[in-house]
């Protein structure tokens, strides 16, 4: 059934193919315990995308890392404002007005900063964390938006058990956000492993999908009392984030992503099990061979676990934020995620660095557009070329040592 | 009712097949560009100006050229840097999304105004439309669609029977071997993602000016990502694609059929759904044994 010749024709290779990892289909390569095709198999570790955190991941100390990756992202940020100003520039846009509006409207005062700022960086640091995860094991994760819609919708379901329950249903309502987000991620894990299914395709495809589930529920079942507006009721005063900074927006769930980020680290650095999701990801067959490694059992765990952690960023989103669901709960924080983890080069304490950067973006792009008329996707623009530096960047020093080994 | 259901497949299936022919090739030659949303997307608005001027031939031109341009930025990546495929397809398809939105507003106003493009009629070709049956849904489209036909034929023959075509396969299934005997790889490649490119412009462009009449931003919503699928569903064959796309092009029709329909107890947001929900059950059904290029999605330098 899985015999890749027998559809090979193209190719015209014989029936028994004695180069498996050449001539083996990609779709076939994942069911079993090769590597990712994203990685390749046959020539030496390089500096990819996934592989350059294992051994950063190395540097001792919770404090040299944080420090480490906080001027890497400083760095990021300059040159963030710099691609703003020539975006801007090229648009025609009052460059100084947009500038000064967005630095306002991210860290002008103690309120912007808490509760613009930081709020928004909550959803994008556990987002991140989840892709991050993911992307650690080799599994392209690009569905952390639909992970997240359904954990928010699963939390807004939880909350109706508020009148019994009293303070009690909050922790109802993350579990349920966990559960549902990993929920979401597993139809695509259960796809990847018994169909060989691309898991960036279904996942991209799963968002959709959660859109409009989400789409159909606020206009249906979970609609508010009026039934005028396509959103849910409020959610009940007990189910409710607190607050943790008196006369700011921040909630509880800056501290979640915080202990969930530092635990990750830890956890991915010191324990068996976060080598083991390493080793998969730098090299999954090598992993199988050499370490005995269970690899679809590694994979479809970090799959998982990647899905309950961005269902919690709904669930948080839902409960310390809007309070309330709706198709827009989420203005894209699924996908910025994944600007948030690459940027971070997926170490967990630098997703925590790197959402405040982007938290600090969507919060001036926010006044950018509401002050100085800006589009606020102009950020997006940014966040992408973001990406597309970094990846550069790290090609260009790969590409450069094997031309340098090569002796070219 | 058959004759009128049959149309309206072709038509939604055109923006498919042509956006999922050109991924083909791309695929084929080893690079799967999961930006094809973001060339659909920059074609779609590129149509939009260019045919609020020039009118909507001129608009086609320019979808495709926008498309092109976006393929180029990736191909600069994937092709020339080796960088990782899906990483830069998903940063660049981030890009154009953001990038047409900001133009989108600068250009027609912060508000979105509503504004309506000069469209292409349906152009019926007079002899064949008489056939009964499939003869009005083949032959009473919008000329995009003629040209789609001609691409599928020129594509498949191209690929299976020309020198180039062989070339192009030999790079997606074993790069190093097609190094070996000469075959400029790099070249090829990037050729394949600039048509893909092109391609999927002209599939925003058909959106636009074939079928909405409008640019609304993010209107391609996904396609990028269907046609991909389409390309693994149609077996890396021109003529597998475009059969692929007239499944979607059926669901499509089917999911306005019922929301026009007004079935009250069916919320329309989960027709919404189901392109998507076909994809996925799509996928799981072709995705074990197929006949996917060897080299597709690697990275290492040739």
């Amino acid at each position: 059934m899985t015999d890749p010749t027998s559809a090979n024709q193209s190719s015209g290779d014989p029936p028994s193919g004695n180069l498996p990892s050449n001539k083996r289909p990609f779709d076939n390569a994942r069911s079993d315990n090769a590597p990712s095709r994203i990685v390749s198999s046959d020539k030496p570790p390089s500096g990819n995308a996934q592989e350059q955190p294992v051994t950063r991941s190395d540097a001792r100390g919770l404090s040299r890392t944080v420090i480490a990756n906080g001027a890497r992202v400083l760095a990021l940020a300059a040159v963030a404002v710099v691609l703003l100003v020539i975006l801007l520039t090229i648009t025609g846009q009052r460059t100084g007005d947009a500038l000064i509006a967005l630095l306002n409207g991210a860290a002008g005062s103690w309120y912007a900063l808490t509760s613009a700022t930081l709020v928004r960086a909550i959803p994008l640091a556990l987002a991140g964390l989840a892709v991050s995860l993911a992307f650690r094991a080799g599994i392209l994760n690009i569905g952390a938006e639909g992970q997240l819609l359904a954990g928010a919708a699963a939390a807004t379901f939880a909350t109706l058990a508020a009148p019994q329950l009293g303070v009690l249903v909050i922790p109802l309502l993350l579990v349920a956000g966990c559960v549902a987000g990993a929920a979401w991620a597993g139809i695509a894990a259960v796809m990847r492993q018994k169909f060989g299914v691309l898991e960036v395709i279904s996942t991209i495809m799963l968002n959709y999908v959660a859109l409009h589930t989400v789409g159909y529920l606020v206009r249906g079942p979970l609609q508010e009392s009026t039934h005028v507006f396509p959103q849910s009721f409020t959610i009940d005063h007990h189910a409710q984030l607190p607050v943790i900074l008196p006369g700011t927006r921040l909630h509880l769930g800056f501290v979640l992503a915080a202990v969930i980020g530092v635990a990750m680290w830890w956890w991915l650095r010191d324990r068996a099990g976060g080598f083991r999701l390493r080793a998969v990801g730098a090299n999954a067959r090598a992993a199988a061979s050499a370490g005995r490694i269970n690899v679809p059992r590694t994979t479809t765990l970090a799959f998982l676990a990647s899905g309950a952690i961005a269902g919690l960023a709904g669930a948080t989103q839902l409960s310390g934020v809007t309070y309330s669901l709706y198709e827009t709960i989420s203005p894209g924080y699924g996908y910025t995620a994944i600007a948030v983890a690459l940027l971070a080069r997926l170490n967990p304490l630098g997703v925590l660095v790197a959402a405040v950067l982007f938290g600090a973006l969507e919060a001036g792009a926010n006044a950018m557009q509401r002050d100085a008329g800006v589009p606020e996707v102009l950020v997006s623009v940014v966040e992408a070329m973001l990406i597309l530096l970094v990846l550069a960047g790290d090609r260009w020093r790969t590409n450069r040592r094997r031309f340098a080994e090569s002796g070219i | 009712m058959i004759d009128a259901f049959l149309e309206a497949t072709i038509r939604w299936a055109t923006p498919f097949a042509l956006a999922a022919l050109g991924e083909c090739v791309s695929e084929r030659a080893g690079v799967i560009n999961i930006g094809l949303e973001g060339s659909i997307i920059a074609g779609a608005l590129g149509a939009t100006v260019a045919a609020g001027v020039f009118g909507p031939t001129i608009g086609f031109a320019a979808g495709a050229m926008s498309g092109l341009i976006i393929a180029a930025c990736f191909a600069v990546f994937v092709v020339m840097l080796r960088a990782d495929q899906i990483i830069t397809g998903t940063a660049i398809t981030m890009f154009s999304l953001g990038l047409t939105g900001t133009l989108y507003r600068l250009i027609y106003g912060a508000s979105g105004v509503s504004l309506t493009t000069p469209t292409t009629g349906v152009l019926a070709i007079p002899v064949l439309r008489d056939i009964p049956v499939i003869g009005p849904a083949l032959f009473e489209q919008p000329p995009i669609t003629y040209a789609l036909y001609v691409a599928i034929g020129a594509v498949a023959w191209w690929m299976s029977r020309t020198h180039a075509g062989l070339s192009l396969r030999a790079v997606g299934e074993r790069p190093d071997a097609a190094a070996a005997a000469g075959v400029p790889v790099r070249r090829v490649q990037f050729g394949a993602v600039l048509f893909a490119g092109a391609m999927a412009g002209l599939a925003g462009a058909t959106l636009v000016l074939a079928q909405a009449g409008t640019f609304v931003e993010n209107m391609s919503a996904g396609r990028g990502f269907i046609a991909i699928a389409i390309v693994v569903l149609g077996r890396w064959r021109p003529l597998g694609v475009a059969a692929a796309s007239l499944l979607f092009g059926a669901a499509y029709t089917l999911q306005n059929l019922f929301q026009s329909l007004g079935l009250v107890n069916v919320p329309y947001n989960l027709f919404l759904a189901v392109p998507y929900v076909l994809t996925l059950v799509v996928l799981s059904f072709s995705g074990r044994g197929t006949s996917a290029p060897a080299a597709l999605g690697r990275t290492e330098i040739v």
